[in-house]
């Protein structure tokens, strides 16, 4: 049975970006306000997520090419590994610096290392919600 | 700094070793990866004149400074003896496989491992911090493990890898806990500071368990008696590890931590005992049992678990030293460990040069059996010249440098005498006597039965033309060859420039003392050893001839008993047993999963809150409800009620999520933002993921139970949700210990996040979130693992 379904994927069109955007904005703001790599990443693999219902799996695969397994491997190496860096410097595992950095537009920037301990959080959250939702769905079949 | 970066060179190109197929021809991996163990020889080479002068470079990367673990390392005399074996064989090797291996196997696999297993070996040699040592100790067992088991679509290769990591581990384990059982004497896990209290120790209640341990870890690696079974089955290995590491270099770790622990435990007269006498078990032991094997790598197993034991009971009599014995002569006991050191080279360069031989006459005529052997010395001469030096080091015949440290061994074996100590008597010269002329014996066999006599039955290779290997083959037994004569005519220039620093390392509270370092001499006058060894020639020559009569005795208890038996028999016990226990719970009925958790947990929490009745309940601390959660409460409690009687499993799925969102709005309302966010985020996508495969489930009908079975459910239901209760109140009358939520108040000071949680997730404990993503993703993968593998299985076969 073809099921109509103009309107979820006009919707979805739109609303995968609002939602990619408050994605990326709560990882952001994670430093200060609520949200975080674990949320941030959710919100991520929850916009996959409404692009896989809405389309099949090998129209999305076509716009975005990434295996999410290696995805989540990448996340969990860039943790660790952004983790050992501050071993070079003389520090123990795990210490984050912090800093600040003058952007062009947004002026003085704070920028912590926690935010690539933070994005190798999310990173790994999407690859494995992403990884595990498309096993099942393909197992389904 | 070069020390750390030594070490982490062959992980670094491990990494790098499975992709060179992309970019070499398989054949020439092996070229590839020899610039490795190549550059790290030729630096610790540069290294040794800094080294001879009294230097011991040390250097910290700290890691867990609160643990006081560090990624130390020391490099002195004794870690340079053994580092140069490493890097020194393992350039050897590397080039021995690449002809010996054919381009259909799988290259880039075997030198990864074998990169692996180098960068763990260093790590042993080179680490100051106990437990950094104990973490490369296992890494070689792993790393073994592969190696063993490289060929393992055979049966027996899996075995063997299996036998030797359940044995090493084990001791491994044994030695961890011995480690820390000195930390916790000593409060530090360095081994240098360690030795700086050493005087302090003996003392303590823990000295006797710790060295105990530590020697079960050393005793298990190094193949000691009872524990050397794993030994000739690791032999199922391909010849270029045998000879890598299982002569010359893993299985002297354990010789390598003995020693490295003398000057902590040496002073102890159990410690000389045990490590004495369990190597001159070993010793003998191994020496009488490679004379019955007919399979020559086999005889070398055999004969390097033999030749460990002579190392290990000459640091064994070394140790007198540290007993502070009166009337007894200092310098001869040091002689004795001297001679352990000289013979732990001189034993990588003959077994290693023995084991490449045998892999030659194993590649050039397919067979390693020695019934049918013979006569090769024609067709194989140059084989044949190197197998007769490395054979007669062995035996301890001149002009071979095995000769000069067989003396130095007799001679301790006479100086032990001296001792006054109980138990000590003639049988000491008497037993290492024995095991030289059993020594003897099977060099003479590897020799004469496999390059002299006829051919039996006319074997094929006759008619095919055996012949000598294409040079590159013999360049790495030549090598050894080689040295073998060499260090026979200067072994002084080891002693003074390898040796003396090493000896300074053993014996710290010595270092400097000239007598700690004898002069090496071929030739040392009508001594009772020249007589001994004499008479172990005489000896040795008469039993071989007469071998064949005198072979009967190994079929007579208690000579045919086998401790690999003993070994079999628990394995598979232990296996039978665990597995019909198993069987008994692990019913495949989720149901029957559930009430095994939660009986449990209220056992257990009944138990632990009758403890806590007594104290009074306090919920003065308690905050006001007020009137919205009382709302969110009644809306959960009414949908987890009613999902107990709905008939749809659609509208028990919607219920579900209700559930759940209503969860996320109580954290809310306790100003919780990031939990609630959280929460909502996964609550949709698990009720999504309900939802996508609801499809896909088969009708629910509502199975039919008895009322006994739902009674107990209901039972063990209410009892579990009373219990939360009931804790959740305790907890808060019951303080143990002072709350942290202080210690958070001045989170933006201290690391600038302006968000607690995830200053917590991020910076707090950051530990627990690395490792909680990498259990995400290892549950990740394992979902896919699961399904993948049970559609494949579907297909067809399933391979075993």
């Amino acid at each position: 049975m073809k099921i109509n379904d103009v309107i979820l994927r006009t919707v979805t069109k739109i609303i995968v970006f609002i939602i990619l955007t408050f994605g990326v904005e709560l990882f952001i703001s994670g430093h200060h306000d609520p949200g975080g790599g674990f949320s941030g990443g959710l919100v991520l693999a929850s916009a996959l997520l409404l692009l896989y219902m809405t389309y099949d799996i090998e129209t999305v695969h076509q716009g975005i090419p990434f295996d999410f397994k290696k995805i989540a491997g990448l996340g969990v190496f860039l943790a660790v590994a952004g983790s050992a860096v501050s071993m070079l410097f003389g520090n123990s595992f795990l210490t984050q610096g912090k800093g600040e950095v003058l952007l062009p537009i947004f002026g003085a920037t704070e920028i912590s290392m926690v935010l690539l301990f933070e994005a190798g959080v999310a990173l790994t959250v999407v690859g494995v919600v992403v990884t595990v939702l498309l096993t099942i769905s393909e197992d389904v079949k | 700094m070069i020390i750390p970066l030594l070490i982490l060179l062959p992980f670094a190109a491990s990494l790098f070793v499975p992709s060179l197929y992309t970019y070499v021809h398989s054949r020439k991996i092996g070229w590839a990866v020899l610039p490795v163990p190549l550059v790290l020889f030729i630096i610790l080479c540069l290294q040794i004149p800094n080294v001879a002068a009294g230097e011991t470079g040390y250097h910290t990367i700290r890691w867990l400074t609160s643990a006081g673990i560090h990624f130390t390392t020391h490099l002195d005399g004794l870690s340079m003896i053994f580092g140069l074996l490493i890097t020194g064989m393992g350039t050897l090797v590397v080039i021995y496989s690449t002809y010996y291996l054919s381009e259909r196997e799988a290259l880039g696999r075997f030198y990864m491992y074998l990169l692996l297993f180098m960068g763990s070996m260093l790590g042993v040699v080179f680490s100051d911090n106990i437990l950094v040592l104990y973490v490369f100790w296992e890494l070689t067992s792993v790393s073994s493990f592969l190696l063993i088991a490289f060929w393992h679509q055979r049966r027996r290769s899996r075995e063997g890898a299996q036998k030797a990591m359940l044995i090493t581990v084990t001791g491994g384990i044994g030695m961890l806990v011995g480690f820390l059982m000195l930390h916790s004497m000593t409060g530090t896990y360095s081994i240098h500071e360690m030795i700086g209290m050493a005087g302090d120790l003996p003392s303590h209640d823990l000295f006797i368990p710790s060295m105990l341990l530590v020697l079960l870890g050393a005793f298990t690696k190094s193949a000691q008696f009872p524990f050397h079974i794993w030994l000739p089955d690791a032999m199922e290995a391909p010849t270029p590890v045998s000879a890598y590491l299982h002569s010359a270099t893993m299985v002297k770790a354990g010789i390598y931590v003995v020693a490295r622990f003398i000057p902590l435990f040496g002073g102890s007269e159990l410690w000389f005992y045990l490590v004495t006498f369990t190597g001159l078990l070993t010793l003998l032991w191994g020496s009488f049992n490679a004379v019955r094997q007919y399979d020559l790598k086999a005889l070398l197993a055999y004969s390097t678990v033999s030749q460990l034991g002579l190392i290990m009971s000459l640091l064994g009599m070394g140790s007198a030293v540290m007993l502070d014995l009166p009337g007894a002569d200092l310098s001869l006991f040091a002689a004795a460990a001297f001679a352990g050191l000289f013979h732990l080279i001189n034993h990588s360069t003959f077994k290693g040069a023995l084991f490449m031989i045998i892999g030659i006459v194993d590649h050039e005529l397919g067979t390693r059996d020695i019934r049918r052997l013979g006569g090769l010395a024609v067709f194989m001469p140059v084989t044949f010249t190197i197998a007769l030096a490395g054979s007669f080091s062995m035996a301890g015949l001149p002009p071979f440098n095995g000769f000069l440290s067989k003396e130095m061994f007799l001679e301790a074996s006479l100086a032990v005498q001296q001792l006054s100590l109980p138990g000590i008597h003639v049988w000491v010269p008497v037993v290492a006597w024995l095991a030289s002329v059993l020594t003897f014996v099977y060099c003479l066999i590897i020799v004469f039965q496999t390059f002299f006599g006829r051919q039996q039955q006319s074997p094929a290779w006759v008619d095919r033309g055996a012949h000598d290997p294409q040079p590159g083959m013999l360049a790495a037994p030549g090598i050894l060859g080689l040295l073998i004569l060499g260090l026979f005519f200067i072994p002084n220039i080891l002693g003074k420039w390898i040796l003396r620093p090493a000896m300074d390392a053993i014996y710290p509270a010595y270092s400097g003392i000239p007598e700690l370092v004898p002069h090496i001499r071929a030739w040392h006058g009508f001594s009772p050893v020249l007589w001994m060894t004499l008479g172990i020639i005489t000896a040795g020559v008469f039993l071989y001839v007469f071998l064949r009569k005198w072979r009967v005795l190994y079929t007579v208890p208690p000579f045919s008993w086998k401790i690999d038996n003993m070994y079999s028999l628990l394995l598979v016990q232990l296996e039978s047993h665990s597995h019909h226990l198993t069987k008994r719970y692990m019913t495949g009925h989720l149901h029957r999963y559930f009430l095994y958790i939660f009986s449990f947990f209220i056992g257990m929490m009944l138990v632990a809150l009758a403890f806590i009745w007594r104290q009074a309940f306090d919920l003065s601390n308690d905050s006001l409800v007020n009137v919205n959660e009382y709302l969110l409460t009644a809306v959960m409690m009414a949908a987890a009620i009613s999902i107990l009687f709905v008939r749809s499993r659609l509208i028990a799925i919607l219920l579900n999520g209700v559930l759940g969102f209503t969860v996320a709005f109580l954290f809310v309302v306790l100003s919780a933002p990031d939990l609630a966010l959280t929460q909502i985020v996964v609550e949709t996508v698990t009720t999504v993921l309900f939802l996508l495969t609801f499809r896909f489930m088969p009708d629910w009908t509502k199975e039919r139970t008895s009322r006994k079975v739902k009674a107990g459910n209901a039972v063990i239901a209410v009892m579990t949700g009373l219990i939360v209760i009931v804790t959740a109140l305790a907890v808060q009358g019951n303080r143990l210990a002072a709350p942290i939520s202080k210690f958070f108040e001045d989170t933006e000071e201290m690391r600038g996040g302006g968000n607690i949680v995830n200053a917590i997730l991020g910076d707090f404990r950051a530990f627990d979130t690395m490792l909680e993503i990498v259990v995400l993703f290892i549950g990740g993968l394992g979902v896919y693992v699961l399904i993948k593998l049970k559609s494949r299985k579907g297909d067809g076969p399933h391979e075993d």
